[in-house]
């Protein structure tokens, strides 16, 4: 079985205006969302408590709220988490309260709700202070991230692939932030990793395609450079999706089994890497082109003689 | 051409082996236990004792053992269910903690692993699960530097008063303004003179001099750099070490105190729930005092016998021998600014330096003119119950405030002596910044999600492996399933927490590993349909992949480090494992899959074709 019967290579560089269009279009639109909507922090970030408690039986928010209301927190928000029986209650940091005491007065007043007795499953805690660092901490792990993969890029290749393989996965970045801003779904730690990871991932991505630009630059001596972009894409296609998809099996799989902890590190992911699959492809490849990358510079006279043995 | 050196086949070989043992530990599960530890900073557990008396106990009360181990702070014994375990906890606590209101012992229940005692012997251990998968609390502290400068620079404010009025010089008031001490001088003369006492007797202190009016003169001082550092060190060891002390109170098995950047320090606690408790404890105070003690001859039987003579009370001495001391109290710990042990100048004997603020020295000068050949007892209050931490003899007038206390002390003893001192109270306030507590059924789903992700994950992959690169894609599988193995065998080995974001990158590195096996199976696929016989093309296949291999994985390598050096919490435990898994992938999909395609194709002389599944070319139909 061959899923892949490719029999002259496809010409994706002729569209790629075509694409770079839509790129900047779903990035333009991400970054509106981002700057309109904003991502909705988790409290690692913001600052906080967040209690989750969970009831044998279904119980009702309203009294719940009420009591909350009544012993001081009239900010707390209670909501349903993953089930009717689990509660998840987020109570903002302010000047006046001893934040330390907060999950046990929320305890508390849970119990003195009537109704079904509340069971403490997480309590999360987060000072002002740390909220802003990590925050800082996030950005300068996107910056060391960035910087590392030209560094090497640049080193292993060329400048010009360095700067477009970064250039196409930043976008793969921004479109992420840019879901994660429409949908208002929760930005926590775990998913500032995936996005991290998911970065370096597709980076990956583009690198397998130019290891195949460089060497087909070597081999094949007559052709052009989009023809030389379109051999290495359709050559390495297949792979790329076998790739992605073994990933995403298992991306998927701690959607479906994960529960709510690493539903949107999961979520995260996916987008990554079906954005991935797009960019390292269809944004990376046509701006190395742009950036004018030629047979020259891989041709180094002595290296030619060796090639030639193969 | 496609055989591996036997040295390689045997290198490769003996690393699965050591992969297969070291994640052996993590199938046997855990087993009830309960562990003996010390409750007492005074109180070094002798482990060998220890065990003897624990195996002593049961006996005596006919409950069977499973084994008993110990380590340099416990003994655990384990039982075969938790029955017996709590059994065995109340007969321990017994033996060991008679008077139930003062323990000198920790006795609380723990889990062990399993596994048999020889791979415990090898450091074989099973992976360390984060509280986020085993249930407990999570607290951050953070340290109030400013706070501990302002207590330090009042109290040098006190010390300055008490130089001038020594040296007799004149000031016109001496006050801590922000972060310096203002002296005020009517005269230059004056503050020459006091300018030359202060520099005489301390060098923490930088002085400026700035005039505000002619009759106005100041001396402003402020901490060196140096002293700064140092105090902020002080401050933060002397915490933790309290902390340690108090944590031992909740009957914790393994709790988790440490440092995290300048002044923060991580406290976890196990299987704990009572968040409400565990923050009072961590809140109190202990208290230092010095009295002196009662030497009177027959005083000490007398009080044995059940009458304490008036104005006396009855201490333990460390090591046992009760000791009657008055009172009185000379002097409290406030007094103490530091205490860090050291040699005697003239005999080379282990001691400990104290050192006093200008107030204590002064008390201690006057009690010690008055009190040589007698004994001085330093107590330690902790929840109320005191301990002759130590008691020596004055052999002479004690000024300026540095005491020595030697004699009859090992090294060992003067440092946990030096800790002692300084653990009767916090340094510097704390507030907790960061609290996570999660449930202990919440830690047990967290597991089995986390591990079903992964179990149908991976399921997943190996049948879509099989089913579209045949053989050679059960070869890929087969590796995939080593790189799993060797990196469940690397984090048990480092100890490395395991948390639910962990098992997630666990997920994540495998769905990520199987990249490098696509890429040599489609270049070995690749090879064929360019005409190139079955061997050549795995050859060539594995050659030519490896270029990108390393390549790719060097950039997510890149990303992986990043997050391990900036992550913090939730994202450090995914980051270790990224990377770690990024590691074990390169070599297993590499190495493992190649051996074993050599075991199959590269002893023939002759293969007519692959099993790598079908491979079309565009020039049949």
């Amino acid at each position: 079985m061959e899923f892949f019967r490719i029999k002259k290579d496809i010409p994706f560089m002729r569209h790629a205006l075509v694409f770079n269009v839509i790129s900047l279009l779903t990035f333009a639109l991400a970054v509106f969302f981002l700057l309109t909507r904003g991502l909705h922090l988790s409290v690692e970030f913001t600052g906080g408590t967040l209690v989750e408690v969970s009831y044998a039986q279904a119980p009702q928010l309203e009294p719940i709220r009420e009591a909350l209301a009544g012993s001081g927190y009239p900010d707390a928000q209670v909501q349903n988490f993953g089930s009717a029986r689990d509660l998840l209650i987020r109570l903002p940091n302010r000047e006046d309260l001893e934040t330390s005491r907060v999950s046990e007065t929320v305890m508390n007043t849970l119990q003195q709700v009537g109704g079904p007795a509340p069971e403490l499953r997480r309590v999360e805690f987060v000072g002002p202070q740390v909220g802003k660092e990590l925050a800082a901490d996030g950005s300068m792990a996107l910056l060391l991230v960035i910087v590392g993969i030209m560094i090497y890029l640049a080193l292993r290749f060329e400048w010009r692939f360095a700067v477009s393989a970064i250039i196409a996965n930043l976008h793969d970045v921004i479109i992420i932030l840019g879901f994660f801003a429409f949908f208002q779904w929760e930005f926590s730690l775990p998913v500032l990793a995936a996005v991290l990871a998911v970065l370096g991932y597709s980076v990956n991505e583009s690198v397998v395609v130019f290891d195949r630009v460089r060497e087909t630059f070597k081999k094949k001596r007559h052709m052009t450079t989009p023809q030389v972009l379109d051999h290495a894409i359709t050559s390495t296609i297949s792979r790329t999706v076998i790739t992605h998809g073994s990933t995403q099996v298992m991306v998927l799989s701690m959607l479906l089994f994960g529960g709510e902890t690493l539903y949107y590190f999961a979520l995260a992911l996916t987008i990554g890497i079906c954005f991935g699959i797009y960019s390292s492809v269809l944004v990376a490849s046509p701006l190395v082109m742009w950036l004018g990358v030629s047979r020259e510079q891989f041709i180094k006279p002595k290296k030619e003689k060796e090639e030639a043995v193969v | 051409m496609n055989r591996y050196p036997l040295w390689k086949n045997l290198l490769i070989g003996l690393v699965l082996l050591w992969g297969l043992i070291y994640t052996l530990p993590n199938f046997y599960g855990e087993v009830p236990a309960v562990q003996v530890s010390s409750a007492k900073a005074t109180l070094k557990l002798d482990t060998a004792a220890t065990t003897d008396r624990i195996a002593g106990a049961l006996k005596a009360a006919g409950i069977e053992n499973t084994g008993i181990f110990s380590d340099a702070t416990s003994v655990r014994a384990r039982f075969k269910d938790t029955e017996t375990q709590l059994r065995a906890k109340d007969v321990i606590e017994q033996t060991f903690n008679p008077d139930a209101a003062d323990p000198s012992y920790v006795v609380a229940l723990n889990l062990l692993s399993a596994s048999p005692s020889w791979l415990t012997s090898i450091q074989a251990l099973p992976m360390y699960l984060g509280l986020d998968l085993r249930g407990g609390v999570h607290f951050l502290l953070e340290v109030d530097m400013p706070g501990a400068l302002v207590k330090r620079l009042d109290s040098t404010t006190g010390d300055l008063r008490t130089l001038m009025r020594d040296k007799s010089v004149r000031h016109a008031g001496i006050t801590r303004e922000g972060n310096t001490v203002v002296i005020r001088f009517r005269d230059a003369a004056q503050r020459e003179a006091g300018r030359r006492a202060i520099l005489d007797s301390t060098t923490d202190l930088q002085l400026v001099e700035r005039d505000d009016a002619a009759d106005d003169l100041k001396l402003v001082a402020t901490l060196t750099p140096q002293a700064q550092q140092t105090m902020r060190d002080f401050a933060i060891k002397q915490n933790i070490t309290t902390l340690h002390n108090r944590i031992n109170e909740l009957g914790v098995a393994e709790p988790v105190i440490q440092q995290q950047g300048a002044e923060r320090i991580v406290v976890q606690l196990p299987g704990v729930q009572d968040v409400a408790k565990a923050k009072d404890i961590l809140g109190r105070t202990a208290t230092l005092e010095v009295r002196m003690v009662d030497d009177t001859p027959g005083a000490i039987e007398q009080a044995l016998a059940g009458s304490v003579p008036f104005g006396t009370e009855l201490y333990n001495e460390r090591g046992g021998s009760p000791l009657l001391v008055k009172k009185q109290v000379v002097l409290t710990g406030d007094r103490l600014t530091d205490a860090q042990p050291g040699f005697d100048g003239q005999t080379n004997e282990p001691a400990v330096h104290l050192t006093l603020d200008a107030a204590g020295a002064r008390i201690f000068r006057d009690v010690t003119r008055e009190s040589v050949g007698k004994r001085m007892a330093i107590l330690l209050f902790e929840k109320g119950k005191g301990e002759v931490v130590t008691a020596p003899v004055i052999r002479s007038e004690i000024g300026g405030g540095r005491v020595q206390i030697s004699g009859r002390m090992s090294t060992v003893e003067a440092n946990d002596v030096a800790l002692l001192l300084r653990a009767g109270s916090l340094a510097a306030p704390m507030e907790i910044i960061e609290e996570r507590t999660v449930g202990p059924s919440l830690g047990a789903e967290n597991i089995a999600k986390g591990f079903n992700s992964t179990l149908w994950g991976f399921l997943a992959i190996v049948v879509f492996m099989c089913g579209y690169y045949l053989l050679v894609g059960l070869v890929s599988s087969i590796a995939l399933a080593a790189n799993l193995l060797l990196l469940v065998a690397l984090l048990s080995l480092l100890q490395a927490t395991l948390t639910l974001p962990g098992i997630a990158a666990m997920a994540l590195t495998l769905g990520m590993a199987i990249d490098s096996n696509v890429l040599i199976n489609e270049r070995i696929r690749e090879e064929l349909r360019n005409g190139a016989s079955p061997q050549a093309a795995i050859a060539a296949g594995y050659d030519r992949a490896w270029d990108t291999i390393l390549d790719s994985n060097i950039t997510t390598l890149i990303a992986g480090i990043a997050l391990l050096v900036f992550g913090s919490g939730p994202v450090r435990g995914f980051a270790v494992v990224h990377c770690l898994g990024i590691l074990t992938s390169m070599f297993s999909a590499i190495l493992v899959s190649r051996m074993l395609i050599n075991f199959i194709y590269g002893r023939r002389r002759k293969v007519e074709s692959l099993s790598i599944g079908q491979v079309w070319k565009p020039d049949t139909k």
